[in-house]
């Protein structure tokens, strides 16, 4: 679809980058359709496919009863025979009654057929906080489906990193969780190419350069982060990786960076026990113990339920908790 | 039919013998129902099956070596021995497993009976599949999705069905009803047992009920349905009543039915009907039956040969390489996935070649 004047003036928000992505990649290829609640009359709970139905008709924007268990054990019919299908589920704590699919079905025909069934199949869920909504609207459960083997995990935080992530996810013949985090919709707006790019699954991508810390983060806690180090002083040089893919996650780039400065702090929304930040020491441990100069932080949601709004920022990571991390780190 | 049984015997005994791991769930008592269904569908209809499969497998085409041999855990069966007894896949012959999870194959039935239903009203063209050259112009085809009764108790079948009749998806649920779900009849475990039809006719979905024991009015009465939903492109579903002589699996004590309750059956057997009926009811151009007894014997001793053939070719391959351990998880290289570090592609699956 056309940019608007806006669009063109001040650039894409996420949802714009997103819609962006699904439109271009439908217009150029016939077996990608999208479906899901609410996507087509209506647009998308948060607007993301907003304009699809009308542009591709309702064979391709396929509006679906509440019913994700049947939305992705079709989609996954779907894919099994070819298709390129786009299952929208409408928060990430709704994937709940679609969990049997994706992790017994979806993330394992590659391996239980060898390699005769593949499942390319792109799963758009808006994921984490900052909405003010509880619970299952607000959590961020990318661990569980790293935690699932054959299934990728992406989360962009940015409306360019999404449009080229989301392409990238369409095309490959493996089925990806695409977590789009709410928190960043439309918070800002940035260039992005118009032009068709995608930028590869499993690569991590360096922020700002640093010489005495590593941040690792990604979502919407990419921001708190930035924000953390615009108010660092002068003399703490904090290196910031956006790590974008969650499984495979691009160890290679966290180890690369851990090797030079000697520290680390991880960032994430979701609860600290079993989780991706836990992933992350373990395997800095495992591969830089020599040039490690102090333990591994983790600043993390806690182990506790997501809470309604009046608690909701007391419990996602914030600059003030990020930079004591940080400074307990560098004074190890 | 003759050779389904003749294989799930040999299964038992290899398993027996524990050549054969993990779970196994034998089709025999309910072999017409395969037989019967699968031969009036074309073979580029996609079918979905539930975790008692071998049957379907060997009625669909695939080779008993290569079933036999996924039974065994060989690197020569259908899936390279890492699916196993509940994971028959035969892509070439449309068959998309296979699915251990009850009542959860049901969507997918929904999803390739959409995809089948794209390719004509949206795409114009075949979507690309092994044998099926980019561009082939599409046909109308029909999904045959089977589950048993016990699925009938699990949402994701009501899901499924909400779906294909909304969308009027032309799949074929067929509940091979043997009357239990596991060790619970389905008069302890499901509503409306007598009238199963009343599920679906809340779906909006249409169908009927068959006797699953007799192959010659079983076909007569679906191949009618097939047509009808082929051609209408709808939904339907299918109460096929039939029954298992063995255990829900090898480890089933059976407290839930009676010796006698599967003599009953036993006198009824859709093998032995049928073949009474070809050799003494069922008269040629010359008068004679159209099966003689020499006949037969001949198909049985034939069928004997083959599945021995098939045992003999499972033992005889080789177990997966232990590469095969850390292959075929995820397209691209995943660092760190094997102990050695190093990721392989592995052998291609042997059905594919």
């Amino acid at each position: 679809m056309p940019r608007t004047p806006q669009m063109i003036e001040k650039g894409l928000t996420l949802v714009d980058a997103i819609n962006e992505a699904l439109s271009q990649e439908m217009e150029r290829d016939a077996r990608v359709i999208c479906l899901g609640e609410d996507v087509g009359l209506n647009g998308g709970v948060f607007r993301v496919t907003e304009g699809l139905q009308r542009r591709f008709g309702p064979d391709r924007c396929i509006d679906t009863p509440l019913s994700e268990s049947g939305i992705m054990g079709t989609s996954i019919g779907l894919a099994m025979a070819g298709m390129r299908p786009i299952p929208e589920i409408q928060f990430e704590g709704f994937l709940g009654p679609a969990h049997d699919q994706l992790v017994n079905h979806a993330a394992r025909f590659r391996n239980r057929t060898r390699g005769a069934i593949t499942i390319p199949l792109t799963v758009r869920v808006p994921w984490g906080g900052g909405i003010h909504a509880p619970e299952f609207h607000s959590d961020s459960p990318e661990a569980i489906y790293t935690h699932s083997p054959g299934m990728k995990v992406v989360c962009p935080s940015t409306p360019s990193d999404a449009k080229g992530l989301l392409l990238a996810a369409i095309r490959d013949p493996d089925p990806v969780i695409f977590f789009e985090p709410k928190r960043v919709y439309r918070s800002f707006r940035e260039r992005v190419p118009e032009e068709d790019y995608t930028i590869p699954i499993g690569k991590a991508k360096l922020l700002t350069e640093g010489t005495d810390l590593t941040v690792v983060t990604w979502g919407a806690s990419v921001f708190q982060c930035l924000e953390t180090l615009d108010s660092l002083p002068d003399d703490q040089s904090v290196e910031l990786i956006d790590l974008r893919t969650i499984n495979p996650f691009d160890a290679d780039a966290v180890a690369a960076s851990v090797e030079k400065t000697g520290r680390c702090v991880v960032v994430q929304e979701a609860p600290k026990t079993c989780s991706m930040a836990s992933e992350l020491s373990a395997t800095i441990q495992e591969r830089c113990f020599l040039h490690l100069l102090a333990p591994v932080q983790r600043v993390c949601g806690f182990d506790t339920i997501m809470p309604y709004a009046k608690l909701e920022l007391e419990y996602l990571p914030d600059p003030k908790r990020i930079a004591e991390a940080i400074g307990h780190t560098l004074a190890y | 039919m003759m050779l389904i049984r003749e294989f799930e015997v040999r299964c038992a005994q290899a398993y027996q013998q524990a050549k054969i791991g993990g779970f196994c769930h034998l089709y025999i008592g309910q072999e017409a129902a395969a037989v019967g269904t699968l031969n009036a569908v074309n073979p580029d209809d996609p079918v979905v099956l539930a975790y008692r499969d071998h049957g379907h497998a060997l009625a669909r085409g695939m080779d008993p070596g290569a079933c036999m041999a996924e039974m065994y855990g060989k690197a020569t069966g259908c899936a390279k021995g890492k699916g196993g007894s509940m994971h028959m896949f035969d892509r070439p012959h449309w068959l998309f497993g296979g699915h251990g999870i009850v009542g959860a194959q049901t969507p997918l039935g929904a999803g390739l009976a959409f995809a089948a239903r794209y390719e004509w009203e949206v795409l114009g063209r075949s979507l690309e599949n092994p044998g099926v050259p980019a561009g082939s112009p599409p046909r109308r085809k029909v999904c045959l999705c089977y589950l048993g009764d016990g699925a009938l108790n699990q949402g994701a079948l009501h899901e499924a069905m909400n779906l294909a009749g909304l969308y009027s998806l032309p799949v074929i649920y067929i509940v091979e009803n043997n009357g239990y779900s596991m060790g619970t009849s389905i008069d302890r475990g499901t509503t409306m047992a007598h009238d199963l039809m009343a599920k679906a006719n809340a779906y909006g979905i249409e169908g009927r009920a068959i006797d699953g024991f007799d192959i010659l009015a079983l076909y007569d009465e679906f191949k009618p349905l097939v047509d009808l939903c082929r051609q209408k492109q709808v939904p339907a579903f299918v109460d096929l009543k039939t029954y298992r002589y063995q255990g829900h699996s090898m480890s089933d004590p059976q407290k839930y039915r009676t010796k006698d309750e599967v003599e009953a059956w036993k006198a009824k057997d859709s093998i032995d009907r049928f073949a009474h009926h070809l050799m003494s009811e069922r008269t040629g151009s010359d008068g004679r039956p159209v099966l003689s007894e020499q006949r037969f014997s001949e198909i049985q001793d034939d069928v004997r040969t083959r599945v021995r053939a098939a045992v003999e070719f499972a033992e005889a391959s080789p177990v997966p390489d232990l590469s095969e351990l850390y292959a075929d998880v995820m397209v691209n290289p995943h660092p760190g996935m094997s102990p050695s570090g190093t990721y392989v592609t592995g052998a291609p699956n042997p059905l594919l070649r």
